[in-house]
């Protein structure tokens, strides 16, 4: 009984210390602007300053702030686009590490570490001279890369982890009843690691849809702006008051996808964990 | 349907290992072979090497009259069954059979045909959509047999499939894959290192150590006659008794007295000074149960130690000391059959009607006519009858797997001390 009490305060805690920003941020989003700039500390909008889903209406659809539906078209593109790619590269990659014995196989390993552990700071500057040169600057492909290169070592390692952890027997087994390498692969060790796929899905996807640094150095317009770099030019009427509502209601709408694909992944990645060993 | 013919199969690993030496077995169109040996006899890379999941250094492996050697696994067209069962967990049973045909192209209707006479056969029916995760071991290893029988293999590989499943589950599921072999007619490899299920299953067995093959023969033939000291404590539960012996004329001098054997073996090991007797639980006998007329001059005299009764017969206990250079062979016959340097001791099987008693003094028969005698020096068995033991490789195959051994643990312990 007192365990039980004590876990229930313990999650308590916790998820107001998770969820009482995100609370907020919602909270700041259904307030007028003049309500946040008058001051307004209450959680619910004071008589009068509620907003309701003007601040929405107007993010996706007021003229001023044309540029971010823009923005979420290319956040999501992005994000996305960098995620398959990431996958895909990732587990041909840590299959080939987890399966063959080449030489060479801890170089490339602690490389695509070291390649990982580098401060992205470090690597704009040079980034945006050659993006420039190369005619990729402010396009989705020239972040698409270094979303993809910044990613796959991670993902590399959860997938070879993932790899390493199916019995050889699997793939065996499918050659001996008659499949190809590629067949084994795609039919039997693909689907297997699933959750491990999964994971990497989603470690690449916010990684690209939450970077910032990239996202405002490496762009010049809406053609390929992000959501995060997008709402760093947000302003209102009044140039030196920051529209706080505005932001927060675009800070909301920047959340949903995420937790959409989340909920999506997670589900696919408890399918994977039960699906069942293969030993009696 | 075909036969499956091993030539001198070799097997060497990268880093020299030497698994399998020389091996040569045929095995018939539709015969049940059995490859059965201690931990570490390479059968399994035998088996795999007959599949095709392990390259072979050399030699030729003729499935039919093709020689496979470089073909694919999927090329061979062979059924496997993994001593893991290795079922796929994401697909359910039904998908899990059907996989080999979907590999084919097989059109839907065909599939679904075969497959539901294949878990008919095998009593799967109910369990068809469900995951091999929810399934018992038993039902596991059916939908494994089911997924070999499915194709029109051209034969079955078994690599230790009972070894995952409890005692009682092992010996039915034994007699069902002994019954559908039958049904099927289909020539099956079967790897075990279970004696038992070799001599049940098995129409022949090939005994190997250390990847040689020590005999190749039936299990009536390895029973009785077999062809070395390796092969003599594999092969029968409880195993052969090992006894000290030196024959003069046509008596034995063993630690508990002498017995006369027939003079055609008596010859075959004259001369030879201190050998090994190898006699068989089962012919001994307490002479108290049985017509003195017939036991005079086979009985000898001797203290028990353990009596363990079991109903129908009991199993006497009678422990013995044995010169040095027995002993040492004994010791290592038990570290190579996986088993423990124990007291030498001698194991009888007695009528259960018996009423030895332990600490008992108790007059003991000896079936002379089926004791055999082994060179301590090379194992080998002095009074084999060649004519009833099946193929015995020539040259002293238990020597040569000894050999192998060591090289083998040369290779070990090298890589050892490279690792460290």
């Amino acid at each position: 009984m007192k365990q039980k009490v004590g876990l229930a305060v313990g999650i308590l805690l916790i998820l107001v210390w998770c969820l009482l920003p995100v609370v907020w941020i919602i909270s700041l989003s259904f307030k007028s602007e003049e309500s946040v700039t008058t001051g307004n500390p209450g959680f619910f909008p004071s008589e009068g300053t509620s907003a309701g889903w003007d601040n929405y209406k107007k993010v996706l659809t007021d003229d001023l702030y044309d540029y971010f539906p823009r923005a979420i078209i290319n956040s999501i593109g992005i994000s996305l686009i960098a995620t398959l790619l990431s996958v895909i590269v990732a587990t041909l990659a840590a299959y080939a590490i987890a399966r063959l014995e080449f030489k060479g196989k801890k170089f490339v390993l602690s490389i695509a570490l070291a390649i990982a552990m580098f401060p992205v700071v470090s690597l704009v500057g040079p980034l945006f001279d050659m993006w420039r040169t190369l005619g990729i600057y402010d396009t989705w492909i020239g972040l698409i890369i270094p979303y993809m290169s910044f990613t796959l070592p991670l993902a590399i390692w959860t997938l070879s982890a993932f790899f390493r952890e199916i019995p050889w027997e699997m793939e065996q087994a499918a050659q001996v009843d008659g499949a190809t390498s590629w067949q084994a692969f795609r039919r039997v060790i693909v689907p297997l690691a699933a959750p491990g796929v999964f994971t990497a899905a989603i470690l690449t996807f916010f990684f690209a849809w939450n970077d910032f640094v990239f996202g405002i150095s490496l762009t010049s317009t809406e053609a390929a702006r992000p959501i995060p770099a997008s709402l760093a030019f947000f302003v209102g009427s009044d140039p030196f008051n920051r529209p706080a509502s505005l932001l927060a209601a675009a800070a909301v709408i920047a959340t949903i996808p995420i937790i959409v694909i989340v909920l999506i992944f997670q589900r696919k990645i408890v399918a994977g964990l039960t699906s069942g060993a293969v030993k009696g | 349907m075909a036969s499956i013919d091993m030539r001198n199969i070799v097997k060497q690993y990268g880093d020299g290992f030497p698994a399998v030496n020389d091996v040569s077995i045929d095995v018939k169109d539709g015969e049940f072979m059995i490859l059965v040996g201690p931990s570490g006899c390479g059968k399994s890379t035998l088996l795999r090497m007959i599949v095709g999941l392990e390259d072979i250094t050399s030699g030729d492996m003729m499935i039919g009259d093709r020689r496979v050697n470089d073909l694919a696994p999927r090329d061979r067209n062979l059924a496997m069954v993994f001593q893991n069962y290795a079922l796929y967990p994401h697909l359910t049973v039904y998908e899990n059979i059907a996989f080999p045909l979907r590999l084919a192209k097989v059109d839907n209707e065909t599939v679904d045909k075969k497959v539901r006479e294949a878990s008919k056969t095998l009593e799967l029916d109910e369990h068809l959509e469900r995951k091999p995760g929810n399934l018992s071991g038993g039902q596991r290893q059916r939908v494994a047999m089911g997924r070999a029988i499915v194709r029109d293999a051209d034969a079955f590989l078994f690599d230790e499939p009972l070894s995952n499943l409890d005692a009682k589950l092992r010996g039915q599921m034994r007699t069902e894959i002994a019954r559908l072999q039958k049904r099927l007619g289909i020539t099956t490899v079967y790897v075990t290192h279970d004696q038992t299920e070799a001599m049940t299953l098995g129409d022949r067995v090939a005994v190997l150590k250390r990847g040689v093959l020590q005999q190749l023969a039936t299990p009536r033939e390895l029973y009785e006659q077999p062809a070395n000291l390796f092969v003599a404590g594999f092969i029968g539960s409880p195993p052969m008794n090992f006894l000290p012996a030196t024959v003069e004329g046509t008596t034995v001098k063993l630690p508990f007295g002498s017995v006369e054997i027939p003079a055609e073996k008596a010859q075959k090991a004259a001369g030879k000074g201190l050998l090994i007797a190898g006699i068989r639980p089962e012919h001994f006998e307490d002479a108290a149960v049985m017509d003195s007329a017939k036991t005079a001059g086979h009985t000898f005299r001797t203290r028990v130690d353990v009596v363990e009764w079991l109903g129908n017969e009991s199993y006497a206990y009678i422990p013995f000391e044995a010169p040095p250079e027995v002993q040492a062979q004994l010791t290592q016959l038990e570290k190579d059959l996986d088993g423990e340097a124990m007291r030498t001791q001698l194991v009888v099987s007695l009528d259960g009607a018996s009423r030895v008693a332990e600490g008992d003094e108790a007059e003991i028969y000896v079936n002379s006519d089926h004791m055999h005698l082994f060179d301590p020096s090379t194992g080998e068995n002095l009074t084999l009858d060649t004519s009833s033991a099946g193929k015995v490789p020539s040259g002293d195959a238990m020597a040569q797997a000894d050999e192998v051994g060591q090289a083998q643990d040369e290779v070990s312990s090298s890589a050892q001390t490279e690792e460290a």
